[in-house]
């Protein structure tokens, strides 16, 4: 690199390879997890017919993050296949409240609340189940 | 057929278009929802649950790779995540209330934007040579890589793409896609940034934005292990392979084909959507 390397820029490249690890963490997880389950949910669900056509809602064990935690305990394949898209679901939001501190790092006050506006707007939509 | 045969096939079309998503650079997600209605026959609700997921998983998968290269401005990205937060909220709320026939006209309607603009030539806009007001407030100027070395850029009209990301946002909750195409247009061409980093800042975004929507999408339900397993797995795998084969590859003939497609996909969406096929 030949430009003056100023310690905002710095910081931001760090930052910048952080967030990257989290991002491929958090998806290489996810997609671990959804595989794992795939097979004791095929072998269980495999031979029955679908019927993706008529919308009947997930149960309710499916829809909330403690009922989730819940029945992936019980070892519940469409569970566990749930847990995984909840840490994908996740990962984004993980990847904003990291940048909480990274921004918070660099006393770049401003941005530690446009930051903190945006992950609570994330928090709410996951927690909110009146929607 | 029983459900073991549909994941076969359902993983096998998600592969191909994540695949054909990320060699073009349309994303992988336009394609999933009339793939499985279309297709398969799935409910447009458990369709854009699947999606989204999709969605997420790939533009992680792609900003993990893309902020390495300094091109993204996470100052712009951060600040218009406010909207599209937002927006993807309010869509995917509404979106519990609209006729699935206007869904599907929407989804429609977007996908052929969506081909238009990838075929569309891009050049770059010369940005302003004055630093803006409202962006130099909110410190949104900022600079990226080139061959003849570092360069910096000035950004424009805040107002106006702070609105179109809420667009975004909008049609990212009820249509269950990373919106990248209204994203790009509000980056590229009202705010002036250079096409490299409105891209890349863009892709950035969508895992965030889809964030939202998945989470109201999930508490009501919409998100079916059975049917997000397929899609997720497979549009992520084939995104993956897609991006590996990008450098060097020349895409400009695949992508006509593969916009023809998605427009195809479009005026189908909107026919049916007349016809009443999404009705219950």
């Amino acid at each position: 690199m030949n430009a003056p390397a100023s310690p905002r820029l710095m910081s931001d490249k760090r930052a910048e390879e952080i967030i990257g690890i989290l991002l491929r963490t958090g998806v290489t997880v996810a997609a671990v997890v959804v595989f794992a389950a795939a097979i004791p949910y095929l072998m269980q669900h495999g031979s029955a017919k679908p019927d993706y056509h008529i919308f009947r809602g997930e149960p309710n064990q499916l829809r909330h993050i403690s009922g989730i935690l819940k029945a992936s305990m019980a070892l519940d394949p469409a569970a566990i296949i749930q847990l995984g898209l909840l840490i994908l679901i996740a990962t984004p939001v993980a990847r904003v409240a990291f940048s909480v501190i990274a921004f918070a790092e660099e006393r770049d006050w401003m941005y530690v609340i446009v930051t903190l506006i945006v992950l609570a707007l994330l928090l709410y939509s996951l927690s909110a189940t009146n929607l | 057929m029983n459900i073991f045969e549909l994941t076969g096939l359902i993983f096998l079309g998600s592969l191909i278009a994540g695949f054909l998503g990320s060699l073009t650079g349309l994303g992988g997600g336009v394609v999933v929802v009339p793939l499985l209605t279309l297709a398969f026959g799935v409910d447009i609700r458990y369709a854009i649950g699947a999606s989204l997921v999709s969605v997420i998983a790939t533009s992680s998968g792609a900003a993990a790779a893309y902020v390495r290269e300094g091109f993204s401005n996470i100052r712009v990205g951060m600040f218009l995540e406010i909207a599209t937060t937002i927006g993807a909220i309010a869509g995917a709320v509404v979106a519990a209330y609209l006729k699935l026939s206007w869904i599907a006209i929407t989804f429609g309607l977007v996908l052929l934007y969506s081909a238009y603009e990838s075929v569309r030539s891009r050049t770059d806009l010369r940005g302003p040579s004055q630093p803006d007001r409202i962006a130099s407030l909110l410190r949104l100027d900022g600079t990226f890589p080139t061959s003849q070395g570092i360069q910096s850029y000035h950004v424009t009209n805040v107002p106006a793409g702070f609105g179109l990301m809420f667009t975004a946002g909008v049609l990212s909750g009820v249509l269950g896609i990373g919106s990248g195409a209204v994203k790009v247009l509000a980056m590229d061409r009202a705010m002036k940034l250079p096409f490299k980093v409105s891209t890349t800042t863009s892709n950035f975004m969508i895992g965030v934005t889809a964030a939202a929507s998945a989470g109201v999408y999930l508490n009501r339900g919409y998100i079916d292990p059975g049917l997000a397993m397929p899609v997720m797995l497979g549009v992520l795998g084939g995104s993956l392979t897609g991006a590996r084969l990008l450098a060097g590859a020349k895409v400009k003939v695949l992508r006509i084909v593969f916009s023809t497609v998605v427009a195809l996909l479009g005026l189908e969406m909107i026919f049916n959507g007349f016809v009443g096929k999404f009705v219950q």
